[in-house]
């Protein structure tokens, strides 16, 4: 499978901007592999399972799924210079009001998703606003976001509230065809935000502000609106992947966006894939790679059964070392 | 080889623009015309007002006197987005280029071909490769080339071509081959000449001489903000031009230079100091009580030697001396530390905290010496008595430094380095930006500090300013000392070694 | 052109009028005075809606907060942030339990420890943003994470042993039969010295000027013979220390947990902003933000008090941080 992905991708970047993913994501795919295989070698040493086997990958691609929808949504957020540390908690508000609103009936499905995603786009918009408009920095502004909703979330639901129907799991459990429906999804919102980026208008515009804004706003862009749409699409695929979540555990508490600490994490996926904090560069496969290389080191630690302490070390370690590296090539490159 | 001015029709006239910024004029009165086909050359001293006039051509200001006439009608410009449109485009020295993105996405920035909301890459690589073509003959570059990737001469190749996309009928060039090897300088004004036949007005400013000679046909020189004159570039020559950027009045009284009486020992000394890059083989003494001038044109390394002698970016090699005792310096604590001051030349940028009071500004460097869990200075200081030795004039000492006057903060930047009894001080620019009136209390504060046994090394592009100050000079040409002036030169004598060429005026 | 002899000139008399000391302390308090008029109102509307509530309880159990966020004015005055001070609390409560299994022999060893354990951590951070040029919001997220692992190491995921109780004291005990107040709560004590020390750091000692030029202009400081990198580091060591006494408070009252910092970090943030700091760095006071920290304990309360679940707490704290930095912003904007 990841093989696949990794082919599928690379035939992508010899055809366009393949400049572009040299300087910035390529490293990241061989530092990938290499991770990757020297954890498969390490495991089945260790352990009788590898971490080559179909049922290991199946595994990790599950799990991947609802960090790389909204790491997808945090690309967008970096990529145009800003960032979003209120993620987890609209995961928590998709997973908890979708299963409050469902309440197990099938009827309401199509209700509950619909109003699952409005909030995510009108707390987008608020965030987007109070950061254009009240001129607050994106990272108090998304931080008081978070407050304010883990305030809202934890006043109204003590435990798990309502559930989701059984064919709403098919989100998380169904197949089409051979292929899980959980990795359609990521790879339609993979796709989707690529395409974005790439194609469109508004992509070049995220790049554009996120690069300099000055600049942008010097040819005509209206750097606020696009600073806006940004935080609209994050908080929207951070909804998603509440929905995904609640269609895993049949319902949604206000603890699971924070308890697996999805802010940080896909701010970590998307640095450690190539994508500036400073905005104007990098895209959607670094960030691919960026999740994936966490979860290797999520799923290798787990099969070693490397404690805790390791674990957090190892992921502050890359977090720092990540950024460093590429602080460091930015410094090299000005003097 | 000089451009005779062309005949072209009248493309653009800024006629008695005028622009003050918090009360302070910043230009008065200027005129300014361009023709088609012509290359105008602007030239003039840092804050002469060449960016203020070239951002209100280009819609970034609005001045507040004046008129803009461009092809016959007149214009006003509310963003630089309107000039653009309208047919003027400006190259700025920092370029205004998103390097992440390429060639093709930075000159249709905004401007994007579209089917849909999905961009139409073919057609602005293909619009983008027409347009290189006019510019880029040899195809160096190409549309999908990351701007970051290419080299400084290639980047301006792009902003040339994304003037060519607005169909612009002016050019505004703001020192132009500041990063460019003479190769490429070679090159660009090839480029220049291709875009005069299209019947492009160009507006080069620079300040480098030999340039506005061999590329433009007309020149004019601003001072003060003020324009000085406008001459064809046939009928006038190197040393006339420097006359008129920095000649001042014969008005200006000066403090008397220092008699040998007054000289004590030499307080700093430099030998075989070099910069790769920047300076070659500097060597001079200053001794307690003189004023050593340093001149020459921009770009010369005047603000290179002083910067190399408080550390900021300090010797390779070579040998400092004070009071005698060889000394390393590689970093401007320790050049405080060793008694050396130095006012830069921005001082709102790099010489004052602007949030912080008088008082806290003038403490700034003996802070920097105190002992950090200690609230003692490492000797007392009554900053009373400084503002009252610089003649301060100010509400009150905790008043902000941002709101005092340019020459009362130069007097700040002063007090930091009396507190902290400096024996050698750097001023680079001294008078810069401070009116008239108050320029002559800094000669008479720099005077009397070398009266009391200071070391003045004194960088100034003010050519009265270095002839009246300063009991030598030294004159620095392409990073290396020309030579040697005493007091009471002609100012033939200084440009002549800050250019290599002899005036043909002076007998 | 010889220079002619100058005009004379007429030393008028120096026209600088020195302010007295008292104006200096009005200025500043005007300065400041918006956060202690809100705490005041707070307290005020707190003992209207409930005359029975304790308000000592609020500077008993907002000591450690007001510490921690006085602590965090020094980095962001300086131009940075410190998120790792929680997980640095969780730490400090934890290690101390285990070090010290409930023994009060060992509790001033365990102090020495924390102490030094403290300036290890500032100078970790310190170091990663000045020398590696990681910016401080990512340098000191990795060690929170780092020091996070480091708890669950320890505990193994359950906290291990007491804290001695001459260890708790500081947080827990109050001083019985006080005149006035009635009792006066060890932490209180705790808080004005540590307030005292850090006042006097930050705005006598030439370090906290030296912080000031640093956040308001770190290249003028540099070329004024400051050492920027250095003022930073030490910054983030104050940082880390107080977040070491923060910790030796709330493990006194509040006892040992693996939770026991969580969200600590923003709390400070929010205080010292509240408390007018500026985001770009060279503003704010410690009494300012001293009395941020208070303000959040006491709008806490009062929301305890005026019966709204605990929960919304951080529904206020998000609201109030947001119109802070707007406000102080707008403010910033409406000077330049």
């Amino acid at each position: 499978m990841i093989a696949l992905i990794l082919t599928q991708a690379r035939t992508k970047l010899g055809h366009f901007g393949h400049r572009v993913l040299t300087a910035a994501s390529t490293p990241i795919f061989i530092v990938l592999g290499v991770i990757y295989l020297l954890a498969s070698v390490v495991i089945s040493v260790a352990n009788q399972g590898t971490l080559l086997s179909l049922d290991a990958l199946d595994t990790i691609m599950s799990r991947s799924v609802g960090l790389g929808i909204v790491a997808m949504g945090q690309t967008v957020a970096l990529v145009v210079g800003s960032i979003d540390l209120s993620v987890a908690y609209l995961i928590s508000v998709g997973a908890v009001y979708s299963s409050a609103i469902m309440q197990n009936d099938p009827n309401r499905m199509v209700i509950g998703v619909l109003a699952v995603l409005a909030i995510g786009a009108l707390v987008g918009l608020a965030n987007g606003l109070v950061i254009t408009k009240l001129r607050v920095n994106a990272f108090v502004a998304t931080l008081g976001m978070s407050f304010i909703l883990s305030g809202v979330l934890n006043a109204s639901f003590q435990n798990y509230s309502g559930a989701v129907p059984d064919q709403f799991q098919t989100l998380a459990y169904g197949y089409i065809g051979p292929v899980r429906v959980p990795f359609i999804l990521l790879a339609a919102v993979v796709l989707g935000v690529w395409i974005l980026l790439r194609y469109t208008t508004l992509g070049h515009h995220l790049y554009a502000v996120g690069g300099n804004e000055e600049a942008a706003r010097l040819s005509g862009i209206r750097s606020h609106r696009v600073i806006i749409t940004a935080h609209v699409i994050c908080s929207i695929t951070a909804v998603l992947t509440g929905l995904y979540l609640a269609a895993r555990i049949k319902a949604g508490a206000p603890w699971i966006g924070p308890d697996s600490h999805y802010d940080l994490e896909s701010i970590a996926a998307v640095v450690v894939g190539g994508t500036a904090l400073s905005g104007g560069r990098g895209g959607v496969w670094g960030t691919v790679a960026g999740v994936m290389i966490l979860f290797v080191l999520d799923t290798s630690f787990n099969s070693l059964q490397v404690n805790e302490f390791l674990q957090n070390v190892a992921r502050g370690l890359i977090i720092i070392g990540a950024v460093a590296a590429y602080t460091y090539r930015e410094h090299r490159r000005r003097r | 080889m000089t451009q005779p001015a062309t005949d072209g029709p009248l493309l653009l006239q800024m006629s008695g623009i005028g622009k003050s910024f918090f009360g302070v004029p910043v230009l008065s009165d200027v005129d300014f015309e361009l023709r088609a086909g012509e290359v105008h050359a602007v030239l003039g001293e840092n804050g002469a007002g060449k960016s203020t006039l070239m951002k209100i051509l280009s819609g970034a200001y609005r001045p507040d006197a004046g008129t803009i006439t461009f092809q016959g009608r007149p214009v006003t410009f509310r963003h630089p987005r309107d000039a653009q449109l309208t047919g003027i485009s400006i190259i700025y020295q920092e370029f205004n280029l998103l390097p992440e993105r390429t060639v093709a996405q930075n000159i249709f920035l905004g401007r994007e071909p579209r089917r849909g909301p999905i961009v139409d890459r073919a057609a602005m690589d293909a619009a983008t490769s027409r347009l290189l073509a006019q510019v880029d003959p040899s195809g160096t570059i190409a549309p999908n080339n990351l701007v970051k990737q290419l080299s400084v001469a290639q980047q301006q190749t792009v902003e040339i071509a994304k003037a060519l996309s607005f169909d612009s009928r002016i050019l505004i060039m703001d020192e132009p081959t500041a990063p460019l090897s003479p190769h490429e300088v070679e090159a660009l004004f090839a480029q220049v000449r291709l875009l005069q036949k299209k019947g492009m007005g160009i507006v080069y400013i620079s300040h480098r001489l030999r340039e506005v000679f061999e590329v433009a046909g007309r020149v004019t020189v601003l001072k003060d903000g003020r324009k000085v004159a406008t001459v064809a570039v046939a009928q006038t020559e190197m040393t006339a031009l420097v006359r008129m950027m920095v000649g001042r009045a014969l008005e200006d009284y000066f403090p008397p230079h220092a008699t040998q009486e007054e000289l004590g020992d030499v307080l700093l000394a430099v030998r075989g100091g070099n910069v790769t890059g920047r300076l070659h083989d500097i060597g001079f003494e200053v001794r307690a009580g003189e004023i050593l001038g340093i001149g020459g044109l921009a770009g010369s390394g005047r603000s290179g030697l002083a910067e190399a002698l408080f550390g900021v970016d300090p010797f390779d090699s070579g040998t400092i001396e004070l009071g005698g005792k060889p000394v390393h310096i590689r970093s401007p604590r320790q050049a405080v530390r060793r008694s050396v001051g130095f006012l830069t030349e921005d001082r709102k940028l790099e010489g004052l905290v602007l949030s912080l009071s008088i008082r806290n500004n003038m403490l700034l460097a003996m802070r920097g010496m105190g002992r950090l869990l200690d609230s003692r200075l490492p000797h007392p200081v009554s900053v009373r008595e400084l503002a009252a030795s610089v003649d301060l004039r100010a509400t009150s000492l905790d008043q902000e430094v941002r709101f005092v006057s340019g020459g009362n903060q130069q007097k700040v930047v002063l007090s930091k380095w009396l507190a902290t009894r400096s024996r050698v001080f750097i001023f680079d620019e001294p008078t810069r930006g401070i009116d008239v009136g108050a320029k002559a209390g800094i000669h008479d504060l720099m005077r009397s500090l070398a009266r009391k046994g200071a070391a003045i090394i004194m960088v100034s592009s003010e050519l009265p300013e270095l002839l009246g100050m300063s009991d030598r000079i030294l004159v620095m040409r392409n990073g290396s000392i020309a030579g040697e002036l005493p007091a009471g030169a002609a100012e033939d004598e200084v440009m002549f070694m800050a250019t290599g060429e002899k005036s043909a005026l002076s007998a | 052109m010889t220079g002619k002899t100058s005009a004379p000139i007429d030393r008028v008399s120096m026209e600088v009028t020195e302010t007295s000391t008292w104006l200096r302390i009005l200025r500043a308090a005007r300065d400041t005075t918006p956060i202690f008029l809100i705490l005041l109102a707070l307290l005020v509307a707190i003992h209207i809606q409930s005359p029975a509530y304790n308000l000592v309880s609020i500077f008993k159990n907002g000591a450690p907060l007001a510490i921690l966020a006085a602590g965090q004015l020094f980095v962001i005055v300086s131009g940075e942030f410190d998120l790792s001070v929680g997980s640095l609390i969780t730490v400090v409560v934890t290690m101390s339990a285990s070090i010290s299994k409930g023994d009060p022999d060992k509790t001033l060893m365990v102090f020495g420890v924390m102490i030094l354990l403290g300036i290890a951590v500032g100078l970790v951070n310190g170091l990663v943003v000045t020398r590696l040029h990681v910016p401080s919001f990512v340098a000191t997220l990795g060690m929170m994470l780092i020091l996070l692992g480091g708890v669950n190491y320890i505990t193994g995921g359950t906290p291990l042993g007491d804290l001695p109780s001459n260890f708790r004291t500081f947080g827990r005990d109050e001083i019985k039969n006080f005149p006035v107040l009635g009792t006066l709560p060890n932490s209180i004590i705790v808080l004005i010295v540590a307030g005292v020390v850090m006042y006097w750091l930050l705005h006598r000692a030439n370090f906290g000027r030296q912080i000031y030029a640093v956040g308001g202009n770190a290249r003028a400081a540099d070329l004024a013979g400051i050492d920027v990198a250095g003022v930073r580091t030490l910054a983030f060591i104050v940082s880390a220390l107080s977040a070491v006494v923060a910790g030796i408070l709330l493990g006194g009252y509040a006892g040992v947990s693996v939770q026991v910092g969580k969200g600590y970090e923003f709390q400070a943030i929010s205080a010292a902003f509240i408390g007018g700091a500026a985001l770009t760095g060279g503003r704010g006071s410690v009494a300012a933000a001293i009395a941020g920290g208070l303000t959040m304990q006491a709008l806490f309360a009062l929301l305890n008090v005026l019966g709204y679940p605990q929960e919304l707490r951080d529904t206020v704290q998000g609201v109030i941080v947001i119109a802070a930095v707007a406000y102080a912003s707008y403010r910033f904007r409406r000077a330049s």
